[in-house]
């Protein structure tokens, strides 16, 4: 049973200038029910801006944005569109009073009769499970509590548009995954959310498209699998991060795999075809970074593998992460498990490696470097 | 719309709810206010004709005279009278301008002036009572051996010491002016000359302060002379004799000029009535009548 | 010293047993001064919270104006006001001047920007997101604008506070357009300074008094209220 994914949001060939220097472009972006859309980006991307556009509370300089299928115009219509779409936002911004009136803010705006208004807040609050909150004064609470009472007025409204910026981040761990499963739980099908975030993780967890904002620029549109996996370029690759990011000129090319030099007479294999001579830019995805004492090039089908030095081992959500210099730069993600089986310590020698399609190649932007 | 939202805010249950901003009990209490100032200036228009402005010298003011003459003349009349309390020059000034309906001056120059201009619809003598010169005990002008008005000013001149004009255009302060002239010599020079700006009674206590010397009327020495460290060191020129006038403006200085009013409020402070408390006024407090009564008759056609 | 003691004893005997003259100074400063507030509060908060909320032409010209009338001397405006009010001036027909009705005009020119002023920042205080919050919940024009002053309240009050305390201590446009009337324009301060230019120092420092206990009291009860939201919102 799949619901039909219609389209809620769409803007087109987007131009908006902010300040004298700063102009955001976006040729596509498109927010679809029952799907969320994130736009990944570091802090002066132009995330700020687009949020306004995407909320129809700022009109683009050039382009067309279009609401369940109608063009956004005029004043009045907007506020007609702008009630239909909700926003909830790092600072939960809960107002004085108390929390179920907060929840239950969106409906009175809308006029809607106050005792309703209040049993569909205390409904959204059981959802978020904050029933036992909804007297108390919106100030008093914590700050866990304050973002699932900013969810839960994001929600009463039963928006076709969900706007995010933030609302997961600096919340404790146990918290926040708490809080993205209630989210989740908490959606309904016939809901767009497009969620604006710096952070892969959240983009991760919820998102089934990835739009990635760098510098006022879409670099990249596409299926949250097909960016985390396939950057289209280092900026992305940043981003969603690939933290080993190397770049060579291409010394042979072969039946669909690639060597690169990354270092006078270091080669890293590479599949993907490319035409030898030209300038690359790769990068490897830690997880796929396996870590042995020796090497075994009996138990292994990888084409990469390299004596390396550890430099650091630092802790990374529940695994570790080691980087180590082979002699390029290499970043692995190990579970803590087998970080504690090897033994691992910095300064030793181990053995790394990784298959040619664990490597993403794509063409470099230091071509002349 | 509005009211909507404000039912939004209105406290719900429980304490914790409470909503400190009741838009609608500010309102009350706002409009409440306004009521209240609107109200009663609309109960006095109700039944009165309209109000008398009287602009009368700070110096008579300050004697609370009119606090006690102009209640029942408000009550009997239904007139209300607005006193302004200015220099006996400005309030011939706001006469001529049309602001003022009747003026209370002591400046008698200036008055013939204004009349002679045309200016005023009728003058009437009301009151006199004389100006002073005061100073130090220690009299170091020695002014008490003067014989004339003239000698006084023309020691102070020649002396070291210090004196407080009014400097505002009164009739004190035009007296005083006409006395400089008499001595053929300029005032002295700032450093020993101080003008003051302000009403008789500040005049007074800030040459108390310096040890100065001054002009006064005697009414205004009399009510300051318990905060102030100054005695009467001259009285008694001919030239000193204060004389009070009062003057209705002519409804040529401006189309707003009430001078029926006033022409009412004329009569009335020329009453045998009013003369009669005139005698008696001060009298208990400072042991002799801050006025002498001397009244010419009022005759609206004598003028 | 002597003198000081004395008056002090006098005026608290005169507070004791008050008069009809003290009586009707204080409540004729608290109806004028009040009314004044109250009206600068409705035409003030609006003005200050468009100017916070909107940009517009002249903007920038109407805020320096405002910043200027905060400093503007309580007699200039009297003197302004008195020449409008004049019999001879534009709205001589009227006959305002020496009546109560022209000293709130005149205070409440005194107290506007101040109002204005104080609400425009108390506006500007708020976090600029929370705006953009109240909209994308799908609040109007109006409502954001309803909603942010009420988040704003506790500064408002502050706004409100200044604003009846610039009046309440006014001197020189009340004597100027009110004329000191006794029983009728004679506030508290007016009052004061005629007693004062009597020599009457124990009446002064009495209507002095009055007039600190009156400004306290009410300053007592707004910041009662502004801490109390204050406690709540921390």
């Amino acid at each position: 049973m799949t619901a039909v994914r219609q389209t809620v949001l769409e803007i087109a060939d987007l131009t908006v200038a902010r300040g004298e220097h700063f102009q955001l472009r976006v040729p596509h972006l498109e927010a679809r029910s029952g799907e969320t859309l994130a736009i990944l980006g570091p802090n002066g991307a132009g995330k700020s801006t687009l949020l306004e556009v995407l909320a129809l509370l700022r009109l683009p300089d050039q382009g067309k944005v279009s609401f369940l299928g109608a063009p956004v115009r005029g004043h009045r219509q907007r506020l007609q569109f702008r009630r239909r779409i909700s926003l909830a936002m790092q600072d939960p911004f809960l107002l004085s009073g108390c929390v179920i009136d907060n929840v239950a803010l969106p409906l009175k705006l809308r006029g809607g009769n106050r005792e309703e208004a209040r049993q569909h807040a205390r409904f959204w609050l059981e959802r978020f499970g904050i029933p036992h909150l909804s007297e108390r004064q919106a100030h008093s609470l914590s700050g866990g509590e304050a973002r699932r009472a900013s969810l839960a007025r994001a929600l009463v409204s039963d928006p076709a548009l969900l706007l995010l910026d933030e609302p997961f981040s600096a919340l404790d761990p146990p918290s926040r995954d708490g809080l993205l499963r209630d989210f989740q739980h908490a959606l309904t099908p016939h809901t767009a959310v497009i969620l604006v975030t710096h952070d892969r993780s959240v983009a991760l967890s919820l998102a089934q498209q990835v739009a990635v904002l760098a510098a006022g620029r879409v670099q990249q549109v596409g299926s949250t699998e097909e960016v985390f996996r396939q950057p289209a370029c280092e900026t992305v690759a940043e981003l969603v991060g690939l933290e080993t990011i190397l770049s060579g000129p291409v010394t042979a090319c072969e039946y669909g795999l690639c060597r690169v030099e990354v270092s006078p007479g270091v080669g890293v294999e590479a599949s993907g075809e490319s035409v030898p001579g030209d300038y690359v830019t790769l990068c490897v995805h830690p997880e796929e970074v396996t870590i042995e004492r020796q090497s075994d090039p009996s138990r292994t089908t990888a084409r990469n593998v390299f004596d390396a030095r550890i430099r650091s081992i630092t802790p990374h959500g529940p695994g570790r992460r080691v980087e180590m210099e082979c002699p390029f730069p290499l970043v692995a993600l190990v579970t803590r498990r087998s970080a504690e089986l090897l033994a691992l310590k910095p300064g030793e020698v181990v053995s790394a490696s990784f298959k040619a399609s664990a490597v993403h190649v794509f063409p470099s932007r230091h071509a002349h470097d | 719309m509005r009211m909507k939202l404000l039912s939004l805010f209105r406290p719900t249950q429980g304490r914790a709810c409470q909503i400190l901003s009741r838009p609608g009990a500010f309102l009350l209490t706002g409009a409440f206010f306004l009521a209240a100032a609107i109200l009663p200036g609309r109960s006095l228009a109700a039944d009165t004709s309209r109000p008398v402005v009287f602009a009368v010298g700070t110096s008579t003011y300050d004697t609370e005279l009119l606090d006690l003459l102009l209640p029942d003349f408000e009550a009997e009349t239904g007139t209300l009278v607005k006193v302004v309390a200015i220099g006996s020059g400005q309030a011939l000034a706001m006469a001529e301008r049309g602001e003022a309906d009747l003026v209370l001056s002591h400046a008698p120059e200036a008055e013939k002036a204004f009349m002679a201009r045309g200016l005023g619809s009728g003058r009437w003598r009301m009151m006199t009572n004389d100006f002073v010169v005061v100073g130090p005990s220690s009299d170091p002008a020695r002014v008490q051996h003067a014989q004339s008005a003239r000698e006084v000013f023309q020691r102070i001149e020649r002396s070291e010491a210090l004196f407080i004009s009014r400097g505002d255009e009164s009739g004190t302060h035009m007296l005083e002016k006409r006395l400089w002239r008499l001595t053929e010599h300029p005032p002295p020079p700032a450093a020993r000359y101080i003008e003051t700006g302000q009403g008789q009674g500040m005049t007074l206590r800030i040459a108390s302060e310096k040890g100065a010397y001054a002009l006064a009327d005697r009414a205004t020495f009399l009510i300051q002379v318990q905060v102030i460290d100054l005695e009467v060191l001259y009285e008694g020129d001919p030239i000193l004799r204060n004389v009070y006038h009062l003057i209705i403006s002519s409804p040529e200085n401006g189309p707003r000029v009430n001078e029926e009013g006033a022409r009412q409020l004329a009569r009335y402070l020329l009453s045998p009535r009013v003369l009669g408390v005139l005698e008696e006024f001060g009298r208990t407090r400072f042991g002799r009548p801050l006025f002498v009564p001397d009244a010419e008759p009022f005759n609206m056609d004598a003028h | 010293m002597q003198l000081i003691l004395e008056a002090i004893r006098e005026a608290g005997s005169r507070l004791l047993s008050p008069d009809s003259d003290l009586l009707s100074a204080t409540w004729r400063t608290l109806q004028v001064s009040g009314t004044a507030t109250f009206i600068s509060l409705l035409l003030g908060v609006p003005s200050g919270v468009a100017l916070a909320l909107y940009r517009f032409p002249g903007r920038i010209f109407i805020v320096a104006l405002i910043n200027t009338g905060m400093g503007l001397p309580p007699v200039v405006v009297g003197l302004f006001v008195m020449l409008l009010l004049w019999r001879s001036g534009p709205f001589g027909a009227l006959e305002l001047l020496y009546t109560p009705s022209a000293m709130v005009i005149a205070q409440t020119l005194i107290a506007l920007p101040v109002v204005a002023g104080l609400s425009l920042a108390a506006l500007q205080s708020l976090p600029a997101r929370l705006r953009l919050q109240l909209q994308a919940l799908g609040a109007s024009t109006l409502q954001t604008a309803w909603l942010l002053s009420r988040e704003a309240r506790l500064p408002l009050l502050a706004a409100l506070m200044a604003g009846f305390g610039a009046v309440i201590s006014e001197v020189g446009a009340s004597l100027m357009v009110g004329g000191n009337l006794r029983g009728s324009t004679r506030v508290l301060t007016t009052a004061v300074v005629l007693e004062a230019s009597k020599g009457n120092f124990a009446s002064g420092i009495a209507l002095g008094l009055v007039l600190l206990v009156l400004a306290y009291a009410i300053n007592d009860v707004l910041t009662r209220l502004q801490q109390r939201g204050r406690e709540r919102k921390s």
